[in-house]
């Protein structure tokens, strides 16, 4: 059994704004119909939140639970209990049309933090980033560069991220040159 | 710019955030349909001066499909609806009479 490693094994860049690996976290991709009582129940009987309304996000990557779409959710937990939260799910839901997959290996978080976060991202999504715009409780999807990404405010000034993990390298690399010391913007302040 | 607002989740998007997928509206000749009937199904478009009825798909956010009505002269957009309809809502249609009075829906 080898052991668990994340896309970007623990990486972290320090410049305008600190860029991290936010290490193994548990992810579980969960589909379905929201109007359903069935899925809603057992929804919230497993992961303790209920189905957020649009966009929102209940809680952060340390545990929450995400809108993705109008039938897709994405729920944060520990890594080790990702499995047994899956089966759990699946358990509740048998007989509702549903899909439950573990997907915390495909996928890649990272910790942004620093007061000029809103900026870079900025640089990469097109976003508004005005903080009455875009605050906490909210999860834009959306492209950054490129490459399709994920993100919402765990706290002022600090933003998680999760994109795909094929492309984290490349996510990484992208917040090395927009995020490099003596390039802020001071836009959003 | 084009900027779109994808009714599946509310977010207010530029271009590049969604991906083009043609002429709305379109009726599909398959099996049992004539050469020519297939043949316009598969290649014969609108592709007007104005008003225009296109199907997007919101693909870098919730990656759902819908429906936009917009001027393909002034990029205006009328409006955005369901993908689940065949029929252009009333709503849609008195958006765009209201911004161009001549224009009239095809029968
Ligand atoms: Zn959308």
């Amino acid at each position: 059994m080898s052991d668990p490693v994340t896309g970007l094994k623990g990486a972290h860049f320090t410049g305008d704004i600190s860029v991290t690996d936010a290490g193994l976290i548990g992810m579980i991709s969960i589909r379905g119909d929201f109007n359903a009582p069935a899925f809603r129940n057992a929804v919230a009987a497993v992961t303790g939140h209920a189905v957020p309304e649009t966009r929102a996000i209940s809680g952060d990557a340390t545990g929450g639970l995400a809108w993705m779409s109008p039938d897709e959710l994405l729920y944060f937990c520990s890594y080790a209990e990702a499995p047994s939260k899956a089966d759990a799910l699946s358990d509740q839901l048998t007989g509702t049309h549903h899909m439950v997959a573990v997907i915390s290996d495909a996928r890649a978080v990272f910790r942004l933090s620093g007061a000029g976060v809103r900026d870079v991202l900025a640089k990469g999504a097109p976003v508004d980033l005005d903080p009455a715009r875009m605050g906490a409780g909210e999860i834009r999807r959306t492209r950054l560069g490129q490459v399709a990404v994920a993100f919402w405010f765990a706290e002022r000034d600090v933003v998680e991220l999760v994109c795909f993990r094929s492309v984290a390298g490349f996510v990484m690399d992208w917040f090395e040159v927009t995020a490099h010391a003596g390039s802020e913007v001071g836009f959003h302040g | 710019m084009l900027k779109l607002t994808c009714p599946n989740c509310g977010v207010t998007g530029e271009e590049t955030e969604f991906h083009p997928g043609g002429e709305a509206h379109l009726k599909r000749f398959g099996p049992g349909s004539s050469d020519d009937e297939f043949r316009d199904y598969l290649f014969q478009r609108v592709n007007p001066r104005g008003v225009h009825f296109e199907r997007w798909r919101h693909q870098y956010g919730c990656g759902k499909w819908f429906h936009a009505a917009r001027c393909t002269q002034t990029l205006e957009v009328f409006g955005t609806y369901t993908a689940q309809t065949s029929e252009i809502p009333q709503n849609i249609i008195d958006a765009i009479k209201s911004r161009r009075p001549d224009w009239e829906p095809e029968a």
